[in-house]
């Protein structure tokens, strides 16, 4: 059972959600060897229709308290840009397509999408652009991802506070 | 015509003296050793209050009482915040005390320039009282606009010799390569501000560059 997992966080991201869901795109899911797709809509309007099939099988929800399980089954994670979910999923080392929400204000998003692209950690791309990168990626070659250090902030802050 | 002058100069005084107690504030640096530090934490919206939450995990129990600020729209930050104290309580052993507070929006996502500056200018009107009431020794934040009218009033204590507020901003691992609005803003008027990539650190030298911290 390979599974894709989709994820918009706490944003509101149909463009996306239409787009993975549109028959062309699961197509090529299923052409890649997927036969699960996890949408994780957030705010969005648009709800697809649940299905399942023999080959393959549509999940739809909101929110859960915790994506954990959904990153953990998941062999492929498309993700809108929040730092949230690309920290979380690169956290969980599973391979990450990062979407830019074209729609957004200064589109703050795109800034961490391209560094950390540019690092070897995630492929980026646009709603209109994601049906082309799924079928010419290569997964293998994404670096893995170091954990940040609170350890250091929380050093910085006693010193600063007057802590110690 | 003499009253308008006089008015007029004394109006210039206030702004000038003003002016001259926000320079000493900004500069002037708490001294001495402390067993504790009481902590207003702004909360935003989505990956904001992840990022901060993932900030206040390393803090050690000295960090208390903790004030979590959350704009009066965000259930979904104050089931974090619950869930985050509720863990902390669970593995160490002494109490948490923290406490929710919700103030209007600064401004929601897309909206309008014009709007945003009165909906700001209303977040003030509510934001001086409550920071006012929890005099905290530090305010942590790190970029959603609740922030900017919760440091201004943390200033404001400062200006009016009521507490010094220690000001600390922390931008978002989102911003590579250029600040936020409220980063803009707040980059002028906090006591430390942390960024988490070499590409600020050499746009902006007067920050903090600690790495990657959450």
């Amino acid at each position: 059972m390979k599974c894709v997992f989709v994820t918009v966080g706490t944003t509101s991201f149909d463009d996306l959600i239409a787009r993975v869901s549109a028959h062309d795109t699961l197509q090529i899911f299923k052409s890649l060897g997927y036969n699960r797709l996890v949408l994780q809509i957030g705010r969005g309007k648009l709800v697809p229709e649940p299905f399942s099939t023999e080959s393959f099988a549509l999940d739809v929800y909101r929110y859960k308290d915790s994506l954990k399980e959904d990153l953990q089954k998941a062999d492929l994670v498309i993700s809108h840009a929040g730092a949230g979910s690309c920290l979380e999923t690169l956290e969980k080392r599973k391979p990450l397509v990062v979407v830019v929400n074209e729609k957004l204000m200064n589109n703050h998003q795109l800034e961490l999408a391209k560094q950390l692209h540019k690092d070897g950690h995630l492929f980026y791309c646009t709603c209109s652009t994601l049906p082309g990168l799924l079928q010419s990626m290569d997964l293998s070659t994404l670096k893995c991802f170091p954990p940040g250090q609170p350890e250091k902030f929380s050093a910085f802050l006693d010193k600063v506070v007057g802590l110690q | 015509m003499a009253s308008v002058l006089i008015l007029v100069a004394a109006g210039a005084a206030v702004a000038a003296l003003l002016a001259l107690r926000l320079w000493v504030v900004l500069h002037s640096r708490v001294l001495g050793p402390r067993q504790s530090c009481s902590l207003l934490v702004v909360a935003g919206s989505g990956g904001h209050t992840t990022e901060i939450l993932r900030l206040l995990e390393n803090l050690s129990n000295a960090y208390s009482p903790r004030h979590y600020i959350i704009a009066d729209t965000d259930e979904m930050s104050a089931h974090k915040i619950h869930s985050f104290e509720q863990n902390r309580a669970d593995t160490t052993t002494m109490l948490s005390e923290y406490y929710i507070h919700r103030i209007p929006r600064s401004r929601e996502v897309q909206q309008s320039w014009l709007s945003t500056v009165l909906t700001t200018l209303y977040s003030m009107w509510l934001s001086f009282p409550l920071t006012h009431k929890v005099k905290p020794d530090l305010v942590l934040c790190n970029g959603p606009g609740t922030c900017v009218p919760i440091c201004i009033s943390a200033l404001l204590l400062g200006i009016l010799g009521i507490k010094k507020v220690i000001i600390v901003y922390v931008e978002s691992i989102c911003r590579v390569e250029h600040l936020s609005l409220s980063g803009k803003i707040l980059f002028h008027l906090s006591d430390y501000f942390i960024v988490q990539w070499p590409a600020l650190k050499e746009k902006y030298p007067k920050s903090v560059y600690l790495g990657r911290i959450v």
